[in-house]
């Protein structure tokens, strides 16, 4: 995916002058927020799973290596070939170099966000195989010709109609005005592809050490389709999504589904462990499962290596109200929202992606939501420290908290400017006490007034009541 | 009991009132009230924008002001969050003195839950006759549990609290994020300005004041002259 997140604040303000997509993401608002509260207030522990889940990705980090290593064991000895692909590009040319070799003409697809990460499907177009999306969110994007918007739910900015209208150009059949009948043409549209693909590329959401198997959760069991059906299978994942056993798995999936859309299981788990053996009816003759780095073991031992508990569930970006405003693309990137704003400047530079660690007010939903417990106000601050030290901040910021840091060390000049402040502040505000425009605050005042100081400060006025009153 | 006022800087330069509303209902609760005349600001500005090292200078700064009294109170969730959980978890975390910042951290307290759960006040100086709808500003919410301490206030003055949509809902302030990213935040402020709008209340009432200017700065510029915004403070010591 290309690289847009330097322009966030552009895509942003466009985003917000966007009225379909306003009226997109509200809708879809209420059902995350509220799905996920109704869930956690069913389960009553939520608080202890939680913690435990947290303990769970961390002793995972911690091991990250013996546990990587452990994996690799149980997958190759159940048939699988592991490959470690350092970057993007190494991802993508291992699962050319095995498509290339194989023959493979066609790919099926389930829902994988580090191939959207590291550009796979373009990669694999180039190379002359057609690929075909068949996450519904997905498949509606790929006629789109746009990029994820959202982790789980990857159209969620579009709505009913706009989908209709795909669907009339792809299918050229009849305009539906239903979702069922809609999703119905969809799967009648993919079932041909799951049949006569090569080879299906599935993301993993966990990767289980002591069994070597892989595993995704779906709503449309259209993984179990890509993961069975065609000849090859491969597996996309990132290295951070090992975990040890099958009972951390079993911790973990309580909390998924509920953080993500307030489900307390997802219509379809589709574990995978190894190639078709003697007996079994459905299975591919290939397996491989690509783990990519790309950037996360840069994270390792880092102050933001917390990011990497991340189980991708979506709730930072369903609770924040700055993704509320903006959708996902205003990020620029394949990760939005808060876990976007941490990963997006660790993966293509913190130069790159200026505004994202800023792109917050620390409201702290995010941090609460969490099921694996990421500090992620905490994070954004260390980027923004890492700004702060690098000066990567504009001139003009960096300036006004160097002058803001001299003064409010200094009290007596501090008290003096505040007295000068309150003064001019009052004569500009008028009247009415407001201040209609500033210069250096015009991103205040574009769009509100600026209740004026009222002309003296609380401490020169204290001062003299302290006086006259002995 | 020697209680130190924490004005904050907004409050200082902007709203006085705000700090003698704090002044009033302290004093009337029996408290001996100092305001250490060389406070500036608890930090929080230098800490969201990356620039720690002036944030731990000027925790340090109000450790040594506040060091003598048995109690700091702040009309503020912001700063009190500052103060108590940003010095002791993370800027002075493993740093000898820690066990200062803990202190410190034990005995401040954002206004309201001094008054509600330490002084147990069980009347307030002020009236106020008429609706009021409450903001939940984040930092006193999330980072320290306030949430019923200023309603609970506001009805001992008389005041009916009509609850918006969201309350809870962060109303785009953010410190410099409001200025930052201007047009966001002024759509985080449109819509909490909805929500108020909706519950007729005469009063948007709320516990920090960069919410409070960020409130009412929307409103005077979408036409409301009407609507007031007030600080809880100046509501129950009647000088709302």
């Amino acid at each position: 995916m290309q690289i847009q997140s330097m322009f966030f604040k552009q895509r942003a303000t466009e985003k917000l002058g966007d009225a379909l997509l306003q009226g997109n993401m509200k809708k879809a608002k209420g059902k995350f927020v509220d799905g996920r509260a109704r869930a956690v207030a069913e389960f009553g522990v939520w608080e202890e799973l939680r913690t435990h889940a947290a303990m769970i990705r961390d002793r995972a980090l911690a091991n990250l290596d013996a546990y990587l290593v452990e994996f690799e064991r149980n997958a190759t000895r159940r048939g699988a070939v592991v490959h470690w692909a350092e970057s993007a590009e190494d991802a993508c040319r291992i699962i050319v170099d095995i498509a290339t070799r194989n023959g493979v003409k066609k790919v099926a697809k389930s829902k994988s966000m580090v191939s959207e990460e590291v550009n796979l499907n373009e990669r694999l177009e180039e190379a002359g195989i057609q690929v075909v999306e068949t996450d519904l969110g997905e498949y509606i994007l790929q006629l789109a010709k746009e990029p994820p918007s959202h982790i789980v739910a990857p159209a969620v900015h579009k709505s009913k109609e706009q989908v209709a209208e795909l669907f009339v150009q792809a299918h050229g059949k009849p305009r539906l005005t239903e979702i069922p009948a809609m999703t119905r043409e969809a799967r009648e549209a993919l079932r041909d592809h799951f049949l006569t693909a090569d080879m299906g590329i599935s993301g993993s959401n966990f990767v289980i050490a002591e069994t070597g198997t892989t595993l995704t959760v779906t709503n449309e069991g259209n993984a179990d389709m890509v993961t069975t059906l065609p000849r090859i299978h491969c597996v996309i994942t990132g290295i951070e999504k090992v975990i040890g056993t099958f009972e951390d798995f079993a911790s973990l999936i309580r909390l998924l589904p509920r953080s993500a859309i307030g489900q307390t299981i997802t219509n379809y788990l589709t574990l995978t462990t190894g190639l078709k053996m003697p007996g079994d009816a459905d299975g591919p003759e290939q397996m491989h499962i690509v783990l990519v780095d790309a950037g996360r073991t840069k994270l390792v031992g880092s102050d933001l290596q917390e990011m990497l508990r991340c189980i991708r569930c979506g709730a930072c970006m369903n609770h924040c109200p700055v993704y509320q405003n903006v959708g996902g693309h205003a990020y620029g990137w394949v990760y939005p929202g808060p876990m976007g704003s941490i990963l997006t400047p660790v993966y293509v530079g913190l130069e790159n992606a200026g505004d994202l660690p800023n792109a917050a007010t620390f409201c702290g939903e995010c941090a609460v939501a969490c099921p694996v417990k990421i500090p992620l106000p905490d994070l954004m601050r260390k980027l923004r420290e890492q700004q702060f030290d690098r000066k990567l901040r504009p001139w003009a910021e960096r300036m006004a908290i160097a002058g803001w840091s001299f003064m409010a060390t200094r009290p007596a000049l501090y008290a003096l400017f505040a007295k000068v402040g309150a003064r001019v502040g009052s004569w500009l505000g008028g009247r009415e006490g407001l201040i209609h425009s500033l210069p250096g605050i015009d991103g205040w005042t574009k769009g509100r007034d600026m209740p004026a100081p009222q002309g003296r400060t609380f401490r020169e006025l204290y001062k003299q009541k302290s006086r006259e009153h002995g | 009991m020697k209680v130190g006022l924490f004005v904050t800087c907004l409050v200082d330069l902007s709203r006085p009132g705000i700090g003698f509303a704090a002044l009033k209902l302290l004093e009337g609760a029996g408290c001996e009230v100092v305001v250490p005349g060389s406070q500036t600001c608890c930090g929080q500005p230098g800490y969201n924008s990356g620039g720690r090292e002036v944030a731990k200078a000027l925790a340090r700064k109000v450790l040594a002001e506040f060091r003598d009294c048995d109690y700091v109170v702040a009309p503020s969730g912001s700063c009190s969050g500052q103060m108590k959980v940003a010095t002791v978890h993370d800027l002075f975390k493993g740093e000898p003195d820690l066990p200062e910042f803990e202190k410190l951290a034990a005995k401040w307290h954002e206004l309201s839950q001094f008054l509600v759960d330490v002084l147990k006040v069980d009347k307030v100086p002020g009236r106020f006759d008429g609706t009021v709808t409450y903001h939940d500003s984040c930092s006193g919410l999330r980072e320290l549990g306030v949430k019923m301490q200023p309603r609970y206030l506001l009805q001992m003055a008389g005041a009916k609290v009509a609850e918006m949509d969201g309350a809870e809902r962060c109303c785009g302030f953010g410190g410099t994020f409001s200025i930052k990213l201007g047009d966001i935040s002024t759509r985080m402020c449109e819509n909490k300005c909805e929500s108020i709008r909706a519950t007729g209340a005469g009063a948007i009432v709320g516990g920090d004041l960069g919410c409070l200017l960020n409130i009412e700065g929307r409103l005077r510029r979408t036409g409301d002259r009407e609507t007031k915004v007030l600080h809880f403070a100046q509501v129950i010591a009647g000088e709302g």
